[in-house]
């Protein structure tokens, strides 16, 4: 079945457009670490109240939350040019950054396991990169 | 295995999924964007939200019953259906590359998950 003529041609700038997507994710992905590291402190005991005031003047909590917006606003941004089948996956860069993190922030103590493990998710991010439509 | 671990894995197997039909809603609200900023407001990208949230729910039910070790992975099965989904609904082309990148991925969401436990 020939379906080469119901193609659109592709546009010479599709695939920086793509890159620029990846790219975007990739960055954004950092601020999805933060959001998840604000929310942590944001729910610990010290800032907690479920109340609707208490939750009102967590500030961490919706400063957590409001990163959470803008990490989904970036994602969409960059699905409409991207391949879903790279972007989803770059997300786990998230697991790298939080890890960091944690290390410097909540002085949590680092540990071979950790560190084989956001070691091997980069190379895979950066094998699934090779594999993007060109 | 006790009981409250099998739930634990399987809310958080769900919220696995759940969230892997949140991203499809919304790329396909994505392909709808244009200049306009209220093009952001449609069905698909809403609903798509509206799993993503669902999906934290779920998750942050599921992993307070059980060790990080076991549960870490779990959710990164989602990426697995996300690239069946981009296969399935936008033909989007697989290839060595993504299955080899997908296997590190889940592989270093196992070893971060082993040593936060």
């Amino acid at each position: 079945m020939n379906t080469i003529s119901t193609k659109p041609t592709p546009q010479p700038n599709a695939a920086s457009a793509r890159r620029k997507s990846a790219t975007i994710v990739a960055a954004c992905t950092l601020l999805g670490a933060v959001a998840q590291l604000l929310i942590k402190v944001g729910m610990s005991p010290a800032h907690f109240d479920p109340s609707v005031v208490g939750l009102l003047s967590d500030v961490p909590l919706i400063a957590g939350y409001s990163c959470y917006g803008l990490f989904t606003i970036a994602m969409v941004l960059a699905l409409r040019e991207g391949e879903l089948s790279m972007m989803y996956p770059i997300i786990s860069l998230t697991y790298v950054w939080v890890t960091i993190l944690s290390y410097w922030l909540l002085k949590e103590t680092p540990n071979l396991y950790k560190n084989l493990g956001i070691v091997t998710i980069v190379i895979g991010v950066g094998v699934l990169g090779r594999g993007g439509k060109k | 295995m006790t009981p409250l671990l099998v739930k634990s894995m399987l809310l958080v197997f769900g919220a696995s999924v759940v969230g892997s039909f949140g991203a499809v809603f919304l790329k396909l609200g994505a392909m709808r964007l244009n200049k306009n900023l209220l093009s952001f407001v449609n069905v698909r990208l809403i609903f798509g939200v509206t799993l993503y949230l669902a999906s934290s729910v779920i998750y942050a039910l599921g992993v307070k019953g059980g060790p990080l070790s076991v549960l870490y992975p779990l959710v990164s099965l989602g990426y697995i259906f996300t690239l069946l989904w981009s296969k399935l609904f936008f033909n989007e082309a697989l290839n060595g590359y993504k299955f080899a990148g997908l296997g590190l991925i889940l592989l270093g969401v196992f070893f971060v998950g082993l040593g936060s436990a």
